[in-house]
């Protein structure tokens, strides 16, 4: 079965923006009817243009029939992704790719009896990424889902049972609560019943050749869909009419034999995946990819509880709730074994937000591995090289389960990493241990420090008597900036502009006024009527990709981009050990999430009884705490780095010129 | 219409001189002249640069030689070797088809040359120092800066120099020296063989400014038998645009000489737009004669595409903000008319045209997009 050719001959509908976690309406609704010339049902309330079942979600665009089976699997799930309500973004994706695997053996989907080839996991593959990942995806058990997707459960059971409504919650939260009642009225019955109608799916490829009886069963679940929607709880009996006599039996004996495939196929595919970390270092977790969100749970020494209401857009982002893992953990600090105290500090102090910088994380974590390098011993018959890598991968993880690590801490890993593995095998213990915390060190002083320095002296250059400086937020390289150029007697004025809920330019603020510097404070509101003053705007970055892209703190976008639209230069202050290679496209697929509290902790509405009722354990509301976002290259005029000043164009010139030096040092 | 004659140039220059303005900003090392040499030095070269006063100006060469060394003698701090490098730079730029960072880069090959030193980095040092102070000569010149720098940057650059004995590494710096200064003379060459690519048949060019690359440019191609028309500007109050029409009509080019506010106006009926440059910066941007700037703008504004012609030795480690953020050449102006004391004017003689603006730069490397010369800078220099 041409599976491939199929994917292909569908077009392929790009979903953008948000969404909640919609699925295609369940294998039965689906049957594929590419030849049906039926009459419209009333219940398919979209246009006629869509024959296919996802017409009942409202479908602009005809997706023609195709021959096979798995054309019409396909297409449906193109067609479900064509609805203009449900519109699932890229994220969603990669979540449902992620749940592809780990979900196959769940539930009652039956591989050796589909006549897709899906019964080896591996012809997933065939699919178009979008198609698999959505293919996998219906399979599971629906309850299942719905515990592991804590606000997107009730969705799902919404759209298995009634497939024609399943417009997002967000949008029409007060439609889901009537929903919501039948959902959890039928839940139990709700599991039996879509069972049936899944394994009916595996079997439809034998009766493929006759169209009249593929046609009838699709008329009997339209009838049954129909009554579903205007019944809830009657529904259930009637799918089960309309597949009879497929109850229950079959999932047993096959669900012994599914784990073992998906388990050799897992097994593979963490071999693969370990070959591909070992290449690529630092490749981003996605959190919303539960089989190794589990795994590295279970190796965890922080234990983080995971929010329960992320927005859906985001996450692939670990996001934990906050407070509660710090007792817990402070009180593990004389029984660890595996993590070095040192480190166990900082990740301490990175969980509780005491050191906050990009510079000063990544100096903290550098001292705090120097630290561990000095009291490392190489266990007998063990090598130093081979040992110390794996010590210090465990260090770095427990790292990252305090706090995603940010761009720069991941160059500095990197370049450790690389200094290790280059050490001469004929070294002793103690000249190896030496020669690495001197690297380290040396990385500190003059990738860190004297970079920092260097950037001072090229950017003062650039302020001139009389002017006014914007600022955002708080960063050291631009506070070193403006207290030297106040130092060396240049006379100009710097107005900062902040922005809820780190408010990090009261910091800068207090600073800078403290050493006399004229200065006006300001929120990012008004930032348009602000800029109007300005005549240079200085930005501090997290890290910089080789499209010349710009990650910094959130609303550095904004500010750069009203600066561009009142043509007012940006310039922006980065170490080179910053610079990344990767290319970065937008603020969703690498990102960090902060607190949700924070955000919605607001004095005045929260003293307020009613408003504090709304949003305490609303489902319906989300709130997200971006920390960083991305500035494309076009807004920035200049880089300033101890390179030099140089335009966002030449990033890349810097990475591929100095990647060798950088990792030599 | 008022012309600029060379020997009101050398006039001026002298009188200029005599009478040291009271500025006391002006560092010792200075052109002790509140208009900036680098205007002179292109009011000269646009002087000489016809040929029919070519002898004129030789002849004025011979007799003003004498005139630069109490400009010279100025800086208490000059050493024998820092004086002798003014003059020997002043020696070659009186020659009329040699621009500026040329004149430089062989001045300097001469300083090696003489050099009496004995070790290499007393060499070094020397050389230094005598970049230094052709630079403090002139600060506003761009590509004499930028041709000092890369001279010392190309000549010192040599991993030989530290294996070989003394004689044979300084042999070896004249040599790196006289090949560096040899590409420099062939880079305008180069540049009129790459750009004949983009001048087709039919075409109409706007030329703004007097720049001899694009002058060679035009020659080439009308030597190449190309038929195009070419449109230059006034170029007040210099009078740029009257010199170049004249060369290029003596070559039998279709030319059309415009006012500089026309610009906009005859915009619709040109097909590219050619300027030198004094310097190119490294955001990929150009400094060059004043209405550059605003050229750039209508043609963009308009989709006509701006090719920018300059010798890979113009590429300066500058990254200019805006207008105002570099040092401002200043020239006189007049109106021909009298000035009320209180009104004040732009003296300014160049302006700084951003990346965006610039389709591309032809160089004496390849035709490179504005955002790599970036990337030949940083390999230059880092």
């Amino acid at each position: 079965m041409d599976t491939r050719r199929g994917a292909l001959a569908v077009p392929k509908v790009r979903r953008v923006g948000f969404f909640t976690s919609i699925e295609p309406p369940p294998e039965s609704s689906q049957r594929p009817n590419r030849s049906q010339s039926g009459p419209v049902e009333a219940t398919t309330s979209s246009s006629p243009l869509s024959n296919s079942p996802s017409g009942n979600l409202i479908s602009p665009v005809l997706i023609p029939p195709s021959r096979h089976h798995s054309d019409n699997l396909t297409s449906r799930v193109a067609a479900a992704a064509a609805a203009p309500v449900p519109v699932p973004g890229p994220a969603a994706f990669r979540r449902y790719v992620a749940h592809d695997r780990s979900l196959l053996h769940v539930g009652s989907y039956n591989p050796p009896d589909s006549l897709l080839g899906t019964s080896t996991p591996s012809s997933n593959g065939e699919f178009s990424e979008d198609s698999a990942s959505l293919f996998g995806f219906q399979r599971s058990d629906s309850t299942k889902l719905s515990a592991s997707f804590p606000n997107g459960g009730f969705d799902l059971t919404l759209a298995v049972r009634a497939p024609q409504e399943s417009e997002t919650k967000i949008t029409t939260a007060s439609a889901s609560e009537g929903k919501k009642k039948i959902a959890e009225v039928s839940g139990k019955s709700e599991s039996v019943t879509t069972k049936p109608q899944k394994e009916k799916e595996p079997k439809a490829p034998k009766d493929k050749t006759t169209k009249a009886e593929r046609r009838a069963i699709q008329e009997a679940q339209r009838a049954a869909k129909a009554a579903a929607k205007g019944e809830g709880n009657r529904r259930a009996d009637e799918s089960g009419r309309a597949n009879p006599g497929k109850t229950a039996k079959k999932p047993q004996p096959k669900k012994e034999r599914l784990p073992v495939t998906s388990s050799v196929s897992e097994k593979t595919a963490v071999a693969v995946e370990k070959e591909k970390r070992m290449d690529v270092p630092q490749t981003l977790m996605q959190y919303d990819d539960r089989s190794r969100v589990d795994k590295a749970k279970r190796r965890a020494v922080v234990e983080q509880t995971e929010s329960k209401n992320k927005v859906e857009l985001f996450l692939h982002l670990p996001q934990y709730e906050r407070g509660n893992q710090l007792p817990n953990l402070s009180s593990n600090f004389f029984t660890l074994d595996s993590i070095h105290h040192a480190v166990y500090k900082v990740g301490l102090q990175h969980l509780a937000g005491d050191i906050s910088g990009d510079n000063a994380r990544c100096i903290a974590m550098l001292q705090a591995f120097q630290e561990a390098i000095e009291d490392y011993i190489t266990p007998p018959m063990k090598d130093l090289t081979m040992d110390l890598t794996t010590k210090i991968n465990g260090y770095v993880s427990f790292l990252i389960e305090c706090r995603p690590l940010s761009m720069s801490m991941g160059n500095a890993i990197r370049f450790l990493k690389n200094q290790i593995r280059k050490l001469p095998v004929n070294l002793s213990e103690s000249e190896a241990k030496s020669s690495l915390c001197s690297d380290i060190g040396r990385f500190i002083d003059e990738k860190i420090i004297l970079a920092d320095k260097a950037i001072v002296q090229h950017a003062v250059t650039k302020i001139r008597d009389g002017e006014v400086l914007l600022t955002y937020g708080f960063s050291c390289v631009v506070e070193m900036i403006l207290l030297y150029a106040h130092e060396i007697g240049k006379k100009f004025r710097v107005v900062i502009v902040d922005s809820r809920p780190n408010l990090e330019g009261q910091k800068l603020l207090r600073r800078l006024v403290t050493r006399g510097l004229d200065c006006t404070y300001t929120h990012i509101n008004a930032i348009s009527y602000i800029m109007r003053e300005a005549t240079r705007v200085f930005l501090g970055a997290s890290s910089i990709f080789s499209n010349g892209t710009l990650y910094a703190r959130v609303g550095t976008a904004c500010i750069a981009m009203v600066a561009n639209a009142f043509s007012v230069p940006v310039i922006v202050c980065c170490e080179a050990y910053k610079f990344h290679e990767r290319v970065l496209l937008d603020s969703i697929c690498s990102n960090e999430l902060g607190d949700p509290d924070a955000v919605a902790n607001i004095p005045s509405f929260r003293t307020n009884a009613k408003h504090s009722k709304t949003i305490d354990n609303n489902k319906n509301l989300q709130f997200l705490n971006l920390m960083y976002d991305s500035t494309p290259s076009e807004y920035i005029s200049m880089i300033v780095s101890d390179y030099g000043m140089i335009p966002p164009t030449s990033i890349p010139v810097i990475v591929r010129e100095y990647r060798r030096e950088h990792l030599l040092l | 219409m008022w012309r600029r004659s060379p020997s009101f140039i050398l006039d001026e220059r002298r009188s200029s001189n005599s009478p040291p303005m009271a500025d006391t900003t002006r560092g010792p090392f200075q052109n002790p002249d509140s208009i900036s040499a680098y205007y002179q030095t292109r009011a000269a070269h646009h002087g000489v640069i016809t040929s029919d006063w070519l002898a004129q100006a030789q002849a004025a060469v011979g007799g003003v030689t004498g005139e630069d060394q109490p400009l010279s003698s100025d800086n208490q701090l000059g050493t024998e070797k820092s004086f002798n490098v003014i003059e020997e730079f002043n020696n070659w730029r009186k020659q009329p088809d040699l621009a500026e960072a040329v004149a430089a880069i062989r001045a300097l090959a001469a300083v090696i040359r003489a050099s009496e030193a004995s070790t290499m980095m007393e060499l070094e040092i020397e050389l230094k120092k005598a970049s230094d102070t052709l630079k403090s000569w002139d600060k506003t010149s761009i590509s004499l800066t930028a041709g000092c720098d890369l001279f010392i940057r190309y000549v010192t650059r040599t991993s030989a120099l530290e294996y070989e004995d003394f004689n044979s590494a300084k042999s070896r710096l004249l040599e790196r020296a006289e090949k560096f200064g040899e590409i420099s003379c062939k880079a305008r060459r180069i540049i009129a063989m790459l750009s004949q690519d983009f001048i087709f048949d039919g075409c109409t060019i706007l030329v703004h400014g007097l720049s001899r690359v694009v002058l060679e440019i035009l020659k080439t191609a009308a030597q190449n038998n190309k038929l195009f028309r070419v449109l230059c500007t006034e170029g007040r109050p210099d009078g740029t645009g009257v010199l170049l029409s004249s060369e290029l009509s003596k070559l039998d080019i279709p030319v059309k000489l415009l006012l500089d506010s026309a610009v906009a106006y005859s915009m619709d009926e040109v097909d590219m737009v050619f300027f030198g440059a004094d310097g190119v910066v490294e955001s990929g941007g150009i400094i060059n004669m004043m209405g550059t700037y605003q050229i750039a703008l209508v043609a963009h504004s308009m989709n006509k595409p701006v090719y920018v012609a300059a010798e890979s030795y113009k590429f300066a480690r500058l990254y200019p903000l805006d207008q105002k953020d570099m040092a401002p050449a200043l020239r006189p102006i007049e109106f021909g008319v009298k000035i009320p004391t209180k009104v004040e004017v732009e003296r300014s003689a160049r302006d700084y045209t951003p990346p965006q603006y610039l389709t591309l730069l032809f160089t004496d490397l390849g035709v490179l997009s504005p955002s790599v010369v970036s990337d030949e800078l940083i390999q230059l220099y880092l």
